[in-house]
This record gives C-alpha cells, structure tokens and sequence, in this order.
C-alpha cells in the first residue's frame, strides 16, 4: 500500500497536442493519501477513466510523474504496479469456473494453493456466491459477472490501490446497495487505497472519505461531502452536488453587498474588487420564502418529494430552486425570497472568491 | 376458432425445393444411377445392385488413396490452424500496415488454383526453378518429380502458402472483436501472455476457428487441382489424392460404375468426417459453459 502522488501530470490521446483543449487532462497536481476512501466524480467525457487508467498504468501519461510512495511508477507497465481494477463493464474469462477466476490473480503471483483457497471462499462469501463457485462463468447473467469482476478486484490482500471505474452500472439498485456497503467494510478491514469512479452523487457521497469532482479534465475540487457541499469551488461543483444543484445568479459584488439586477443582497462578508463574469451562489436549502422582505420571486411549481418540498420558480427571470421544509407555509401571497447571508458564495468566472473578511470583519 | 386445415403451406416449399432437387439431388441421382449398374458400351446397361460399392469398399486402390488423404488432411490442418493463429496475433491491429497485411495476406486466395499450382510447379523446378534451384545449389537432393517425399513436401508447402491465409484472416476477425476491456483486465490480474491466449484470446476465437478448420478440412479433403498440375498424382501414385484417383478411375479409364460408387463412398467420408468435427467442437463448446 502507499500514497500515489500525480506530479505535474496531463494526458492528451493525441500525439502532438497544440493547446489546452487537446489535453483530456489538464496539468494536476493531487495526492491520494494511503488507505483513503475517494469517489472520483464527475460527468461523462471529464476524463475520469483516463485519471484512473494512468494510475493503474494502462495509459502512460503524456507528460508528468506517478508515484507510489516514494517510487516513481510513471514507466511501470501495469502488472508492476500491484494494482486492482474494475471496470464498468463486466469482464470474466469464460472457460474457467467462477472459483478459477477469483483465484487467477493470485495464482498468477504465485500464491501457496492454501491461501488461493482460503482467500477465494472469504470472497465468495463477501460477493455471496459460495454456492455457484464451481459453475463456469459463460452464461452467467451481466450482474453475477460483474460480482465476479468485483471479487476478482478484491481477492489480493497487498494491492497497492483499488480503482473502481463505475462498477455498478451493470448492477439492480437493492444489490447495488449491498455491494456498496460491502466494499466500505471491505475499506474498514484492510485499509486499502479506493478510488471510486461513479457520476452519481449518492454512490460517491455514501462511499467515500472523501470526493474528487473533475469537470473537463480538471480536478475542480478535492474535499469531504460537506466543503463541497458548503463551499463548492467551482460553479460545476455547486450544480453537480446536491438535489437539486446549487442556485446562481449573474450579479456585481460591492463590498459585503450583492447586486442581482440592481437589487441588494446582503452577503456574510466582505469582497474586494470581483473580475469577470461574477456570479452568486446558493444552495436551495439556505433560500427560504418570504411575504416580507427579499428579492421578488415568482412561484412556478412545487414537487413534493417526501421529506421536504421542492418549490421551483423565477427570480428577476433567472431559475431558482429553493427547499422548503416539511410543514412550511407556501402561500400565493409568499412572493419574494430571502438568502442565508453566510450561505453564499461568490464566483468570478465559474471558481469561487475567497472574501477579505470572514464573518463580515475588518481585516 | 377452428384453424383451416390444408396443406397449403407445402406449396411454400417449393422453390428451394426445386432449386435444391435441380442443383444437388438430380446430379446426385445420376451418379447413383451409374453406381449401381454396367455397361459394355452402346449405351447399353445392366443392373448390378450393390457390386460396385463392394468392390470400391474392398479396394486397395481406394484405401491407400484414402489413407493418403487423411494423411495430407491432417498435416495440412495441424500447420495452418496454429501458423495461422500466430501469424493473426502478430498481424497490427489497426492503422495503415493493418490494410496493408489484410491485403498481403487475401492476395493468395485471390489466385486461381491451377495459377497456384503452375507457379510451385515451375518454383520448384530443380532446372529453371528458384526454390528448386537454390536448394540444389545448398547441395540438397531436392526434386518432386520422381522423389515421394520431396513432391509431399511441395504440395504441402505449397497448400499453406495458399490457405493459412484463409485462417489468419478467420483468426484475426475473431481476436478484433476481443473488447480492449479484457486485455486490461488481464494485465490488472498480471496474466502472463500464454494466460491471455490460453483464456481469452482462444476462447474467443473458437467460433470462428471451427469454421475455419472445416472449411480447411473439406477443401484439403477434396484437393485436386494444385497437385495435379504440380505432380499429376506421381511420382507413382505417391501424391494421387482421392480425387486425383476419382478422376483417373472416371475419365482416364471410363469405369463409371466403379467411379460413381467411389463418388458417393467419398462424399459420405467428407460428410461424416465434418459431422463428426462439428459435434466434437459444439460440444466441447458446450462443456465448457458448464
């Protein structure tokens, strides 16, 4: 096991990349710490699998380093790198028996046949398919496939790191469950590295210590579910996490004061001099109606969805989703809308401004 | 409700029918009918019920010939089923020298057959024959017209040159529609490159590689053109196939009783030989989903 460091890393699939658009991966510089639990986030074509596959060797990065500890690994092919993955897709070899299967990567290191055994029945067991062990593996439906991929991915007890590139696609939602709860005790036992690809935020949220969004080849935001769900970095960050995603609105900053089409917003701090296309964001849980006071809202629809309600409507003629509470009033009469001051974040072309002030006070 | 009952539906039939009784079983019941009778010319002929197949059956002639293309069958398939698989691995798999080897390596079945065999015939020639001269050059006693085993080696070689093709092609049909899923699986379980042949790359090829070995079974089992016009059949009969034999028995000395009996215990060996191929492999197939 180690920490894998990607130095001054980029990839582009082409092989004389001109300008930054051609990179699949712009420039990172990111460490994942050993034994941590990490979802890669982020959605389809943001070159999640490409970060995946050059950390598992099976891409060799166009420029930058990859290093495990203190080993540089960038030019290790795969099989030296001691690393599992799997894919989103199930992959099996056919021929052999399910049991061969869980047992060829360690038979292909070498392993005493006593421990092969003893490590293939706490597998099936972990995978629950102790009573198929030795059926062959052709003709076995997509989802018991894709069990067997995972325990194939599992077996070795001394990989460096487990990379899961969307492992559940294939997998029923009660099953997906379950197997995602066995991978967190399977963290918990052995402490390996995981990183967890998936473009759904649930999976990430529930897997993981901690989440990695990338949005167009970048990494936009490395944090636990909660900075990202309260201090979003990036305007990608606040519209993937959260449901629905976060409210923005074009406005100017002056000071502790937002303008949104010349209407005040107070904000939780103080702002210097915002550059570019600036914007503010809030997180429909932090909008609360009101018949007082606020910017005037225009009330579209309401989706009652259990717990809480979602009331959708316009703002200025900009979208705005707000969250209201189980038993709230929502009233024809409720016609404007006030923000949690402290709530809001202010972005100058998409990343997020950091204020001069916190809490409002002088520097 | 009632169904209509008749027997329209027959009518259906009748095309492929008749398209099949005009091309295989007419032709096929005239050789039966020359199977089981005789005649001393003037078209005149006499019934003689099974005598022919007994003797056919009971014929040197026609076992030594059989075992002779057994034989060749054989050799022919254990070179070009695995040269062909290795020569498919190394192929590229895509670019522009992937088109490229895909053309080198159709460019021998493109050729006519008796083309294939004019060429070796004259290749070999130890007088004005490149491979014939320059293996009499090494100092080998190289010549196929009158040594048995240098004219099986011809013929041999010459086979492959002109149909492992036919499986590299087969070969590398079935390894292109391998998911590149599979091989970085493989290389993620650190499978060595036997494993990856042995588990995937082999067992994804097995349905085409039946194919392939039928085909190569059927048409090496009925090879006559290439050796004829490269060895006639000789030196003796050390190269005369079956067919070769059916074409001497028929057309050189006219026994067309004898012949057309040879004709149908023939194609009955073929069918049963492919019979049996198929329904090991199947099965083997089957097997292994189990």
């Amino acid at each position: 096991m180690a920490q894998i460091t990607l130095s001054n890393l980029a990839h582009s699939y082409l092989p004389h990349p001109h300008d930054e658009q051609d990179f699949a991966l712009k420039q990172m510089d990111h460490v994942w710490q050993d034994g941590g639990a990490y979802a890669l986030l982020g959605s389809s074509g943001c070159g999640k699998t490409t970060l995946l596959n050059i950390i598992s060797g099976l891409l060799r990065p166009s420029q930058g380093r990859v290093l495990f500890g203190d080993q540089d690994v960038t030019d290790a092919p795969t099989a030296q790198r001691n690393i599992a993955q799997v894919f989103q897709f199930p992959v099996v070899y056919d021929t052999m028996t399910v049991r061969q299967n869980l047992a060829f990567p360690l038979k292909n290191r070498g392993l005493e046949p006593d421990l092969i055994a003893q490590r293939v029945n706490h597998i099936a067991g972990l995978i629950g398919m102790e009573a198929t062990l030795d059926r062959k593996a052709r003709g076995l439906t997509a989802d018991v496939k894709q069990k067997i991929s995972l325990g194939r991915g599992m077996v070795r007890e001394d990989v460096n790191a487990i990379l899961f590139d969307e492992p559940l696609t294939v997998i029923d939602p009660h099953l997906k469950w379950e197997l995602r709860t066995q991978l967190k005790s399977l963290h918990r036992e052995f402490g390996h590295t995981m990183i967890y690809v998936t473009h759904d935020q649930t999976e990430a949220l529930t897997f993981a210590d901690r989440v990695v969004v990338m949005y167009d080849g970048r990494v936009v935001q490395m944090g636990t579910p909660q900075e990202l769900f309260e201090t979003p970095q990036h305007t990608f960050v606040g519209y993937f996490i959260g449901s629905p995603g976060m409210n923005l609105f074009e406005a100017q900053i002056k000071g502790a004061q937002a303008l949104v089409q010349g209407l005040p917003v107070p904000l939780g701090a103080v702002y210097g001099p915002v550059e570019g296309r600036t914007q503010i964001g809030i997180r429909p849980e932090f909008c609360a109606l009101s018949d007082a006071s606020g910017l005037p809202f225009s009330i579209q629809r309401v989706e009652d969805v259990g717990r809480h309600r979602i009331v959708r409507g316009e703002v200025q003629g900009q979208p705005i989703n707000i969250i209201a509470p189980e038993g709230s009033a929502i009233g024809a009469d409720m016609n404007r809308v006030t923000f949690a001051a402290q709530k809001i974040n202010v972005y100058a072309d998409d990343w997020r401004v950091a204020p001069l002030t916190a809490q409002g006070k002088a520097a | 409700m009632d169904k209509t009952q008749n027997n329209k539906a027959w009518f259906l039939v009748l095309p492929v029918l008749l398209l099949v009784a005009f091309s295989a079983v007419i032709p096929l019941m005239t050789v039966v009918n020359y199977s089981v009778q005789d005649t001393f010319g003037k078209n005149v002929f006499y019934w003689v019920g099974l005598e022919w197949f007994e003797e056919m059956l009971t014929s040197s002639r026609l076992h030594d010939a059989l075992g002779r293309q057994v034989i060749f069958s054989a050799i022919i398939l254990a070179i070009e089923v695995p040269l062909g698989i290795f020569v498919a691995l190394n192929m590229p798999k895509k670019g522009f020298w992937a088109s490229f080897c895909l053309v080198l390596m159709a460019l021998p079945l493109l050729i006519p057959f008796n083309v294939v065999g004019t060429i070796w015939q004259i290749f070999g020639r130890v007088d004005i024959g490149l491979l014939g001269h320059a293996l009499a050059a090494l100092g080998l006693d190289y010549n196929y017209t009158n040594d048995a085993v240098d004219a099986w080696a011809t013929v041999i070689v010459m086979d492959v040159w002109h149909w492992t093709s036919l499986v590299a092609l087969l070969a590398y049909a079935g390894l292109q529609s391998i998911p590149e899923a599979f091989y970085q699986a493989a290389k993620i379980d650190q499978a060595s490159r036997w494993s990856v042949f042995r588990y995937i790359e082999l067992p994804k090829m097995s349905g085409v590689l039946l194919i392939a070995i039928l085909l190569r079974f059927m048409d090496s089992f009925m090879i006559y053109t290439e050796p004829f016009v490269v060895t006639g059949g000789g030196p003796g009969n050390a190269t005369t196939f079956l067919s070769i034999d059916l074409v001497k028995m028929a057309i050189g000395q006219f026994d067309l009783g004898p012949a057309a009996a040879f004709s149908l215990i023939y194609f009955l060996v073929v069918l049963l030989i492919s019979w049996v191929f198929y329904t090991v492999m199947t099965n083997l197939d089957k097997q292994e989903g189990f």
